[in-house]
C-alpha cells in the first residue's frame, strides 16, 4: 500500500514537471507522419517566401547562366540521395517531380527546405498541403551547404537554364 | 478538463501527503523512504545523468541503462547472436563470432570495463569478456556496436577479465579453469592435474587511437583458479592484482575441496617488469590458434583472421614478475581504491575483509619478507602486506567499489547487504539490505581515480518476491541506492537482462559528446555490394548464386519485383539504406528465410542470405516502421523450377505492359 501511494506521488510529480516543462521541440521524422503536428511558431514569424533556415537573398546568388560543373555535381548527388523519390519530370513519385520547381519557389526557399526539411514541413503552408498528398515527410538527407547549392544548380539545368 | 485535472491533482496531493505522513519505516529491511521515487525520477523527455553499461551475463550481450531512472536504452549484441539486429545472421557480422572452434553463437558476458586515460574514463570504448569460449570484445561507444573480438589461447573460463590499466595500455584475461596449455598434450588423466594444468594470464594491448587489440603476451602460472582482477592506479600504476582460489588444486567437488585452505592468494603482477622481460626476449613463442575479428566501418563488414603464435612468460622462472599475498578463504573481488594504495580482498568464505597496502607490499618485496613459495612464486607474509582488517563486516563478501570521500562499499552475497566502511579507519559506517543475494556493485566512476560518489547500484542474483511472478524464473534485477548522504537509501528497483554481473557508469555528457555517430555517410560506404542510388541497383547471377544490389528509402525497395530465381539458388540481398537521417533504419525480411532479419542503419549496406527452396512467389518487406507508407514497403520474388527458361529480371514501378510476359 505504501508503495502504491508513492507511485501516485511519482505520477503527480510527473504531471507537475510535464506541465511546467519546455514545449516539445520540432519532431524529427518518426513512424507516423500522418499524426497531427503541433505548430509551435507564431505564424507571423515565418516567411513563406524565404522558408526557415540559414539561406536568404544575400547568401544565395544565382549566376546569369548555368554553372555546368556545379550542376553536374548536383546531378551525382541527386542520383544517390533524391532520385529514389523524385522524378525529373513533373510526374509525382513518392514526392513531386522536379520540373519547374525553380520557377515555383525562390532559390533560397529550396535550399532551406532541402537542408532543413523537418522545421519547414512543420511551418510552411505549401509543404503542409504537399504532405497531405504525399503522406511521407521528406527525409533529411544531411546535405552540406555546398551540396544543396549544387543540387539547386542541377534543378535550374533541369528547368532549362543554359 | 482543466477543472477535472485540478480536482484530481488535489486528490493526488492529499494522497501523497498521506503517503508521506503514514510512511513510517518499520525497519531497515522494508524501508523505502517517502522521496525515494523523486530521487530516481527523470521526467519524460529529459535525459538521465549517467550511462550505465551492464554485463548481460548468460545473454552474452551488454545492456545500456540510464541512471537514476533505470530506463533501458539499448541491448548491444556482443557474444551472442541477435536475430533482431541481424548480429551473427547477416553475412557481414558472421565473422565477428568466429573462433578457432568455428562459429560460436553464444557466450556468457560477465564484466564491463571502460577505457581510461590517466585513471579516468575517456568515453571511447567498453570491453567485455566471454567466459565460456575465452574472448575479449571491444565495443565502440560512438556507434554502440561491437567493433572487435579477440580469442584467447591457453585459456578456459575467462573470468578475471576484462579489467584494464589506467591508460588502457592493457586489458587482461585470467583463466578461471586451469588447463594444459594449447601447445601441450591435453590428452592427460585428470588425476595429473597438479603437474599438467596451468594458469595463464593474457595481457592484451589496446592501441590508444584505433582501439585495436593485440595479444601482447601471456604469463604462465601454477594451476589455480583466477577469479577477478584490478589494475593498480596512480602510485600503483604498473601493477596488476588478481584474486586466486583453488590453491588446493582440486579437480573435483570444488565447493568442498577448493575451500580447505585458510588462505588463498591475491597475486600481484609487476607488468612493467613483464614488459622488460618481453623486450629482452625472455618470452617463449608458442604455436597456438586463435581468432581475431575486426569490424570495418567503411565496408560495414567484419573480417576474421586466425593467428598462430603467442609469447609466454613463465612466472616461476622469471622471478620478479609475480608475488603472492595470502588472502583469507577463496578471495573473489580484488579491488583497488582511488588512491591506488589500498587493495581489498573479499574472501567469499571469510568473516573479515583484509585491506592490503601497496607501500607495504613494495617494502616486503624489497626486504624479501616471504613465508615461502608456491609453484615457484614467492609468497609474501600476510602481516607484511596487510594494512588492516574490517572486522565482522557481513557474510560472503564479494566486491568493493569506492566513493569520492574515502569510503568503500562492499557487497555481501550471503547476508544480502551492502556495507559502507571507511578505508582509512576500517570502521563500518552503514549497511543496507539488498533483495536478494547481491553480486557486483557499481558506483559511477567507482574504479577510477575520482568516483562520482552519488549512487551505488547493486546487481542481485535472486529477486523472489520483488516483482510480479513470471513462471519458474523471475527477472534479474538491479537496485539503486543514493549514497550522497551518510546513510545509504534504496531509491529504485529495476529489471535487467540475462544475469547482470559487473557494470560501470559514467557521466552521460562524456558519452553524449564523444562524437556519437548519427548516420553512416553514404559517400564513404565502401561495401563491395553497395548501390549508391537506385540507378546502381541490379541483380546479378553467378552460377547458383544471385546477388541483389538493393536500396531502401522511405518507403520502397529498389528493385521490388524480381523474377527468374530458381529453386536451389542462394540469393544474397545486399540492401543499402539510402537514408541520411538519424534514427531511420530500415528492416528487411523475406518469407521462409532460415535466418534473422536485417536492420540497416542509414547509409549502411547489409546482406541477408536466402535459399530459394521451392517454387512460388515470396514476399519481402520492411520490418522497421519507417513512415506512414511503411506498410507499403514491400516486394516479391518469383522462384521458378531449376532450369526454368524464365529470364532473370528486376524492376521498380513498371506497368504490366513493360514487364516480361513469361
Amino acid at each position: 500500500m505504501v508503495q502504491f501511494r508513492i507511485l501516485l506521488g511519482s505520477i503527480l510529480l510527473a504531471f507537475l514537471i510535464a506541465c511546467g516543462g519546455p514545449s516539445q521541440k520540432s519532431t524529427a521524422e518518426t513512424g507516423d507522419a500522418a499524426a497531427p503536428q503541433e505548430t509551435q511558431a507564431n505564424p507571423s514569424d515565418y516567411d513563406p517566401d524565404r522558408g526557415a533556415g540559414k539561406f536568404n537573398e544575400e547568401n544565395v546568388v544565382l549566376g546569369a547562366t548555368l554553372d555546368k560543373a556545379m550542376a553536374d555535381r548536383g546531378h551525382e548527388i541527386q542520383k544517390v540521395k533524391c532520385s529514389a523519390c523524385h522524378k525529373l519530370t513533373d510526374e509525382k513519385l513518392v514526392g513531386p517531380g522536379w520540373k519547374g520547381v525553380t520557377e515555383r519557389q525562390k532559390p533560397f526557399w529550396i535550399m532551406n527546405f532541402i537542408t532543413n526539411p523537418d522545421e519547414m514541413i512543420d511551418k510552411d503552408p505549401v509543404l503542409q498541403a504537399q504532405l497531405e498528398l504525399c503522406l511521407v515527410r521528406m527525409p533529411n538527407q544531411n546535405l552540406t551547404d555546398d551540396e544543396a547549392r549544387d543540387i539547386l544548380e542541377f534543378m535550374r539545368e533541369n528547368d532549362g537554364v543554359k | 478538463m482543466k477543472t477535472n485535472f485540478s480536482k484530481i491533482s488535489l486528490i493526488l496531493f492529499a494522497v501523497l501527503a498521506m503517503a508521506i505522513t503514514s510512511c513510517k519505516p518499520k525497519n531497515a529491511g522494508t524501508a523505502v523512504q517517502g522521496d525515494s521515487g523523486n530521487k530516481s525520477f527523470v521526467a519524460p523527455g529529459q535525459y538521465d545523468e549517467f550511462y550505465n553499461f551492464v554485463s548481460g551475463g548468460f545473454s552474452g550481450q551488454m545492456s545500456v541503462y540510464g541512471i537514476p531512472s533505470g530506463r533501458m536504452l539499448k541491448v548491444i549484441p556482443v557474444f551472442s547472436v541477435d536475430p533482431e539486429k541481424g548480429w551473427g545472421y547477416s553475412e557481414e557480422t558472421k565473422p565477428m563470432l568466429n573462433t578457432s572452434h568455428g562459429f560460436v553463437p553464444w557466450d556468457d558476458f560477465h564484466h564491463v570495463e571502460m577505457s581510461q586515460k590517466e585513471g579516468m574514463y575517456d568515453g571511447k570504448w567498453a570491453f567485455g569478456n566471454a567466459n565460456n569460449t575465452p574472448r575479449l570484445a571491444r565495443i565502440d561507444l560512438k556507434t554502440f556496436r561491437t567493433a572487435e573480438i579477440i580469442e584467447l589461447p591457453n585459456s578456459a573460463g575467462n573470468h578475471s577479465s576484462p579489467y584494464g590499466t589506467e591508460n588502457t595500455e592493457y586489458v587482461v584475461a585470467g583463466t578461471r579453469f586451469s588447463v594444459p596449455g594449447d601447445n601441450d598434450n591435453g590428452d592427460v588423466p585428470i588425476s595429473s592435474y597438479k603437474q599438467n594444468f596451468k594458469g595463464h594470464i593474457s595481457f592484451v594491448s589496446v592501441d590508444p587511437n584505433s582501439g585495436d587489440m593485440n595479444l601482447a603476451f601471456q604469463i604462465r602460472t601454477p594451476g589455480v583458479n583466477f577469479d577477478l582482477a584490478r589494475a593498480g592506479k596512480a602510485k600503483s600504476h604498473g601493477w596488476f592484482f588478481f584474486s586466486c582460489y583453488n590453491t588446493e588444486q582440486a579437480n573435483t567437488l570444488l565447493e568442498v575441496n577448493a575451500s580447505k585452505n585458510d588462505k588463498d592468494f591475491i597475486m600481484a603482477v609487476n607488468w612493467k617488469k613483464a614488459e622488460e622481460y618481453l623486450k629482452a626476449g625472455k618470452g617463449v613463442k608458442q604455436k597456438v590458434k586463435y581468432a581475431h575479428n575486426k569490424w570495418n566501418e567503411k565496408t560495414h563488414s567484419a573480417t576474421s583472421t586466425i593467428k598462430e603464435e603467442v609469447i609466454v612468460l613463465d612466472a616461476a622462472e622469471l622471478k620478479d614478475i609475480c608475488y603472492l599475498i595470502p588472502c583469507p578463504k577463496s578471495p573473489h573481488g580484488c579491488d583497488v581504491d582511488p588512491t591506488g594504495e589500498y587493495i581489498v580482498g573479499s574472501g567469499k568464505l571469510a568473516a573479515l575483509l583484509p585491506v592490503f597496502s601497496f607501500d607495504k607490499i613494495q617494502k616486503a618485496i624489497a626486504g624479501k619478507k616471504y613465508e615461502g613459495d608456491y609453484g615457484g612464486i614467492p609468497v609474501i607474509k600476510y602481516e607484511e602486506a596487510l594494512y588492516g582488517e574490517v572486522q565482522k563486516p557481513g557474510l560472503g563478501p564479494l566486491h568493493t567499489e569506492f566513493d569520492d570521500k574515502g569510503n568503500a562499499y562492499t557487497s555481501f552475497f550471503v547476508s544480502s547487504e551492502v556495507v559502507k566502511w571507511n578505508v582509512k579507519d576500517l570502521k563500518v559506517l552503514d549497511r543496507v539490505p539488498t533483495y536478494y543475494s547481491v553480486g557486483h556493485l557499481c558506483v559511477p566512476g567507482g574504479n577510477t581515480r575520482k568516483p562520482y560518489g552519488k549512487y551505488v547500484i547493486a546487481y542481485n542474483k535472486i529477486t523472489k518476491d520483488r516483482y510480479l511472478p513470471t513462471g519458474p524464473e523471475l527477472t534479474q534485477s538491479a537496485q539503486l541506492y543514493d549514497i550522497s548522504g551518510d546513510k545509504m537509501q534504496l531509491i529504485l528497483d529495476y529489471p535487467t537482462i540475462g544475469e547482470p554481473h559487473y557494470a560501470q557508469a559514467v557521466a552521460a555528457d562524456l558519452i553524449r559528446n564523444n562524437g556519437q555517430l548519427k548516420i553512416y555517410n553514404i559517400s564513404e560506404n565502401e561495401h563491395p555490394y553497395v548501390a549508391k542510388g537506385e540507378d546502381q541497383t541490379k541483380v546479378v547471377r553467378e552460377g547458383k548464386k544471385v546477388h541483389v544490389y538493393m536500396t531502401s528509402i522511405r518507403s520502397h525497395f529498389a528493385p521490388d519485383n524480381i523474377e527468374g530465381i530458381q529453386v536451389g539458388d542462394e540469393v544474397y540481398f545486399h540492401v543499402t539504406n539510402l537514408e541520411q537521417d538519424w534514427d531511420v533504419p530500415h528492416g528487411f525480411a523475406i518469407k521462409g528465410a532460415n535466418n534473422g532479419e536485417l536492420l540497416i542503419m542509414p547509409g549502411e549496406t547489409t546482406t541477408l542470405k536466402w535459399n530459394a527452396d521451392r517454387v512460388g512467389m515470396f514476399p519481402f518487406y520492411c520490418t522497421d516502421f519507417c513512415s506512414a507508407l511503411h506498410q507499403e514497403m514491400q516486394g516479391y520474388i518469383r522462384v521458378s523450377p531449376a532450369g526454368s527458361k524464365v529470364p532473370l529480371s528486376y524492376s521498380l514501378n513498371k506497368t504490366p505492359e513493360e514487364l516480361p510476359k513469361k
